[in-house]
């Protein structure tokens, strides 16, 4: 069967199965709408959270990036695992014994104020829509390609989709459909990366491969891929740093703080039944997520070694070793299949320098003369590094209905992770904002409305600025985690372990931290990601002007402002009252937690 | 609930948050970046043993530690007699 037709098939049969869930599990009330009743058991939570979790940056983006970063890829791998530890021991317990519904309402209530919740809604909306913007980058591109369209008109697509999804049903819905995007996500990813591993290594199982030798021979993959990216001019895969390591290492703090400081994977742990399933679920979450994560390396090194394989087939297969003469790299119009594909996305092109018809892949800023004295004139490939994980199956050849079950996967991947966003979005103007602050007496259909409007919004904004995104799917996602991990994490981690941080400190913190944050992003990326107006000149004009660190790393310095500020306000302000006090100790102690509820 | 007890409760918590943040701290900042240039020197089968802590075992270490946390945490909400019903 064509291709295109097995993938309408397959994306159109799991399509069914999620909205056949969410009609089945439709929402009544408002509290289902946002929280599932509070009956969910762990394991499932925990896939739940899993799918949630697991987005457009995770599915499509990730493994890309590195492939592209070798070693340094480590930091999108520990960093958006090593949070849920955080997560268990400082959060979740408590914030189920909280027994409220939304994080603003936790700092409504912590920090007695509408103004630490409030602020806390502005920080949890400029994270999550950032994080949209990634989402819908991820979406633009799994939809151009399957679809064969461009990228732009992908996103509108996107868009469209994303929308419907999100209004169809609440949380529980989207619990019980998360499982099942769950369970086509985690096999999307895993069966291409199983055929690709046994083919390139001769074991089935990716975390055993990449640590394997290359079939026929005895030298290991990761040496092999070492010697061949060298030869090219490009950083040695297994020990290059990503910038440096101090920016490998803020950049995981980064991302670490921020998964406990994302609402839409807190808010998971309202859900369960009781503290001692909160701490659990994270650790099955974690499992879940594991999966995908342990196996994400091995398909970044796999792919990048087909894709060296198809360009210079002699090298990787060893029958030549002049990496710089000319038969070893392919002739343009004899390229397989796939890469014509890709061109139509405009996101893989090939641009014949020094017009030989071959196709030259290499690092072009490398000091080597070799490449020169061969007569090359540059760099002439360009893959969009987003485009790694769906095109792998096409790499290496695998059947028709691998390379349309990654699609439904990316696909599942992207609007789930969408879904639980928005709804986070959603409840946080229309309950958090509207009815506890500006309308009081908005009745439960309007605030329903109110969401539903709120979702369309966000959705416009993401995508429109998806259209010229900030970065790389998980690039662009690691800056929502930055912007979350200098505000709430810090906040919420103080109202459990200090009894003594009052509302002054926790706003003045907050509101410092995703200041410097945003300062830092919005000079290196234009103000609100628009692009044109990035001020980096007013810094000295160089990027990365602070010790050398990344825009998307930049979360870690915001969280330690956050905390310094919000301590130093503290003491220069009134205490805390001494009921908040009390209130903190309850909190500590699981026995007491009462099913979850929105009142105050 | 006398106070004496909340005290010495939070305390054993505080107690095992902390060891259990010590060894995720040194099997991925440790293990996985500050120490993986000495550690790659290591093979263990064909990767580098940093390049593994930082891509594979970290994330294996990750997930025992919640559970270890979760189990150890409900021996101490017995022992202090603080468990849920």
């Amino acid at each position: 069967m064509e291709l295109q037709t097995t993938t309408y098939i397959i994306v159109g049969i799991t399509f069914a199965l999620y909205i056949g869930i969410a009609i089945w599990a439709r929402a009544g009330s408002t509290k289902e709408f946002y929280v599932a009743g509070g009956g969910v058991h762990p394991v499932l939570n925990g896939m739940a959270t899993g799918a949630d979790w697991m987005s457009a940056a995770s599915f499509i983006s990730m493994a890309g990036l590195i492939a592209a970063f070798g070693y340094g890829g480590c930091l999108f791998l520990m960093g958006w695992t090593g949070g849920y530890v955080l997560l268990a021991m400082l959060l979740a317990p408590y914030l189920r014994k909280f027994g409220k519904f939304t994080v603003p309402q936790f700092f409504g209530s912590r920090y007695y104020s509408k103004g630490a919740s409030t602020v806390a809604v502005i920080c949890l909306l400029i994270a999550s829509t950032t994080y949209i913007i990634g989402q819908m980058t991820g979406v633009g591109v799994a939809f151009s390609r399957f679809l064969g369209v461009s990228n732009a008109t992908g996103i509108y697509i996107g868009m469209g989709i994303v929308f419907m999804y999100a209004v169809f049903g609440g949380m529980k819905g989207i619990t019980y459909t998360q499982v099942a995007q769950y369970c086509v996500l985690i096999l999307a990813y895993t069966v291409p990366a199983v055929f690709i591993s046994l083919h390139l290594t001769g074991n089935p199982i990716p975390q055993l491969g990449l640590g394997s030798d290359m079939v026929g021979s005895n030298i290991a993959l990761l040496d092999k891929l070492d010697q061949i990216v060298t030869d090219l001019g490009f950083a040695q895969y297994t020990t290059h740093w990503r910038g440096s390591m101090l920016n490998t290492f803020v950049y995981t703090v980064s991302l670490m703080l921020g998964t406990a400081g994302l609402p839409h994977v807190i808010v998971r742990f309202f859900t369960v039944p009781k503290v001692k399933d909160a701490r659990s679920s994270a650790g099955w979450a974690l499992v879940f997520i594991a999966l995908l994560y342990t196996t994400a390396p091995a398909v970044a090194a796999m792919a990048q070694m087909n894709l060296l394989k198809t360009v210079n087939p002699g090298i990787v297969s060893g029958t030549l070793t002049d990496i710089t003469a000319s038969g070893s790299q392919i002739v343009y119009d004899e390229r397989p299949a796939w890469m014509k594909r890709w061109e139509v996305t405009g996101l893989l092109k090939f641009e014949d320098k020094n017009g030989d018809g071959r196709i030259q892949y290499y690092n072009d800023k490398s000091s080597d003369p070799k490449f020169e004295a061969a007569g090359w004139k540059g760099n002439e490939l360009t893959v969009n590094k987003d485009i790694m994980v769906l095109a792998n199956p096409e790499i290496a050849m695998l059947p028709n209905w691998v390379i349309a079950l990654v699609a439904a996967g990316g696909l599942a991947a992207a609007l789930s992770t969408a879904a639980g966003l928005l709804l986070a979005i959603s409840s946080a103007i229309s309950h958090d904002l509207l009815k506890e602050k500006f309308m009081p007496d908005l009745s439960e259909k309007g605030e329903l409305m109110a969401g539903k409007i709120a979702m369309a919004c966000a959705i416009v904004v993401a995508g429109i600025l998806g259209l010229h995104p900030p970065d790389f799917a998980a690039g662009t996602v690691a800056i929502a985690f930055g912007l979350a991990a200098s505000s709430i994490f810090p906040a919420l981690m103080m109202g459990i372990f200090s009894k003594t941080m009052n509302k002054q400190g926790a706003m003045a913190g907050m509101l410092a931290g995703i200041g410097v944050t945003m300062l830092y992003v919005f000079a290196h990326k234009g103000l609100f990601f628009i692009k044109g107006t990035e001020f980096l000149g007013l810094f000295g004009g160089e990027a990365n002007f602070f010790f050398g660190i990344e825009p998307n790393a930049f979360g870690t310095i915001g969280a330690i402002v956050n905390f310094a500020v919000a301590f130093a306000v503290k003491n220069m302000t009134t205490p805390v009252p001494s009921d908040i006090a009390d209130m903190v100790e309850q909190v500590r102690i699981p026995r007491g937690s009462k099913a979850v509820d929105g009142s105050h | 609930m006398v106070q004496h007890d909340g005290e010495g409760y939070w305390k054993a918590t505080l107690g095992l948050i902390r060891n259990v943040l010590i060894v995720w701290f040194v099997v991925s900042y440790g293990f996985g970046i500050l120490l993986a240039p000495v550690l790659n020197n290591i093979h263990l089968g064909g990767y580098p043993l940093g390049f593994w802590f930082a891509q594979q075992g970290s994330i294996y270490c990750f997930v025992a530690l919640i559970f270890f946390y979760a189990k150890k945490m409900g021996q101490i909400d017995e022992k202090f007699d603080v468990h849920e019903d």
